[in-house]
């Protein structure tokens, strides 16, 4: 029972964490890539791009560290009492896995061949009906944004144990539930939780396949 | 051969009806979780918050005390366990409303700054120096500070914490008791890491090592690690129970906290921590004034 409330615990953290990564991370990518194109390469686009790939390399503690300062009770966000709570771990985890959503997503429509763009942009397409054109056609590397920054949520340890406290029933994970447990010398539970965290690794993977490879057949 | 497709969605375009769901579809999926499972993650109840040190989480004692005080009043202790610098940094912040550690000098600091008020003693065990069985240093017997100054003197391998826990802080205490300062070396190592982890370092290099005496007896069938000196005086291992002070922290949650600190220093507390075994020993010996 209690492993049930650990798993899913993880698996509601990171669908939750990618979800509002996802909805930052695809348009400001679509967003950076369209504009580059149209306007060519400007400082602040640079200075946006080098941002982010500069924030891809983010140590999870390190966003966790930043986490806990903002949700501290003297912190900028404390009002909100998110620390030591889900709600806090999936901010931690938004910061991370945002840059690396934007950047695969900024990749993936740059590779959209040029003729695509032109063609809707010479049927009238400006905006977001353009984004939407654009985001079909780089379907496959979009959702492998979705996918790789699930992967890397769900996996992650350095954050979630700072701001989460990793407190018994509240807001331990599998991650760190295999710290703990390896700390404490029970190494076989440890690569139990471990394969239990592949597994539902699989089954994701397994769902966004199905759902990139639609439309691909 | 790959089929590019261009079109502008418009109302009428069905294939702009299943286009965007596609990528949509996930999101929808993530958020209808996320809207049925806040809910019951929302902070609910009268709670308080717990900073404390691993070794009181790794030896079990606070699973085995905190669902009793719960089930007594109805006060749910959400601990966070971790080395006893970060849990007095938590409680400096405010962070937390109650810590229980194990650092005299780092405690007395607390309270002197006025983060913390009525730092009760509440259980104590001892620090095990332990190193190989064969002993190079010549360490074993009952004096500390000499088997320090052996293990210094024959350049034998040490791992240190490093990691600025109570167990950490102890052991910079005794090198500085027996005179020495050592700095890392090829001889003394610092592994930065949890007490586990040191100890299974230290028997993978033949080193010496300080670790307490729960965390040690825990994992000794799984290390080839043997007791050089233990229940000497220097090697007490005093745990203190302190409230984050209301009056410079002005959020802690006061009165639940301080009926835990009561009730952990009270008959009834002091009673289950002495009845608390593990493998047939009692990890914790209780002592807090009557």
């Amino acid at each position: 029972m209690e492993l049930l409330q650990i798993a899913g615990l993880s698996l509601y953290l990171a669908t939750s964490s990618t979800a509002v990564a996802s909805l930052l991370g695809i348009p400001i990518g679509t967003l950076l890539a369209l504009r580059e194109e149209a306007r060519g390469k400007r400082t602040t686009l640079t200075i946006a791009k080098a941002i982010i790939f500069t924030l891809y390399g983010m140590p999870p503690v390190l966003a966790g560290l930043l986490a806990y300062l903002l949700l501290s009770k003297n912190g900028p966000l404390g009002i909100l009492g998110w620390l030591f709570t889900p709600a806090g771990m999936i901010l931690a985890q938004v910061f991370i896995v945002t840059p690396i959503i934007t950047g695969v997503t900024y990749t993936a429509v740059r590779s959209v061949g040029r003729d695509v763009k032109e063609a809707a942009r010479s049927l009238g397409a400006r905006g977001w009906p353009l984004a939407r054109t654009v985001i079909e056609e780089a379907r496959l590397g979009v959702v492998t944004a979705i996918m790789v920054g699930f992967g890397r949520a769900i996996s992650e340890v350095g954050a979630v144990l700072i701001v989460g406290g990793n407190i018994r029933g509240s807001t331990r994970v599998l991650t760190t539930a295999i710290v703990l447990e390896t700390s404490r010398g029970n190494f076989d539970e440890a690569i139990a939780l471990g394969g239990i965290l592949l597994v539902i690794g699989l089954a994701i993977f397994l769902f966004l396949y199905r759902v990139q490879q639609r439309g691909h057949r | 051969m790959q089929h590019r497709v261009i079109f502008i969605p418009g109302p009428s375009d069905a294939r702009a009806m299943r286009a965007p769901r596609g990528l949509a579809l996930p999101l929808i999926v993530a958020l209808l979780a996320a809207a049925i499972l806040v809910p019951p993650v929302l902070p609910h109840g009268r709670e308080i918050v717990l900073a404390t040190t691993t070794s009181t989480e790794d030896s079990g004692l606070l699973d085995y005390l905190l669902p009793q005080f719960t089930a007594k009043t109805g006060i749910t202790v959400r601990e966070i366990a971790v080395g006893t610098g970060q849990a007095l940094e938590i409680g400096r912040r405010g962070d937390a409303d109650v810590v229980l550690v194990h650092a005299p000098m780092a405690e007395a600091a607390f309270v002197a700054a006025g983060d913390g008020i009525d730092r009760v003693h509440v259980m104590y065990n001892y620090f095990v120096l332990v190193g190989p069985a064969a002993d190079p240093a010549g360490a074993s017997g009952d004096n500390t500070t000499a088997a320090f100054q052996r293990v210094a003197a024959c350049g034998c391998a040490f791992v240190s914490r490093g990691d600025g826990s109570g167990t950490n802080i102890k052991e910079l205490q005794l090198w500085a008791l027996a005179g020495l300062t050592p700095e890392p070396s090829g001889w003394y190592k610092e592994a930065g890491q949890g007490m586990g982890a040191t100890l299974r370092i230290a028997d993978r290099l033949g080193a010496y090592t300080l670790s307490d005496d729960g965390t040690f007896y825990v994992m000794k069938p799984q290390l080839d690690l043997a007791v050089i000196v233990e229940n000497q005086p220097p090697l007490l291992n005093q745990y203190s129970v302190i409230l984050v002070n209301p009056a410079t922290h002005p959020t802690v949650r006061y009165a639940d906290a301080a009926a835990f600190h009561d009730w952990l220093v009270s008959a009834e507390g002091q009673a289950l921590i002495a009845a608390y075994e593990v493998s047939g020993r009692r990890p914790f010996n209780p002592n807090a004034p009557p």
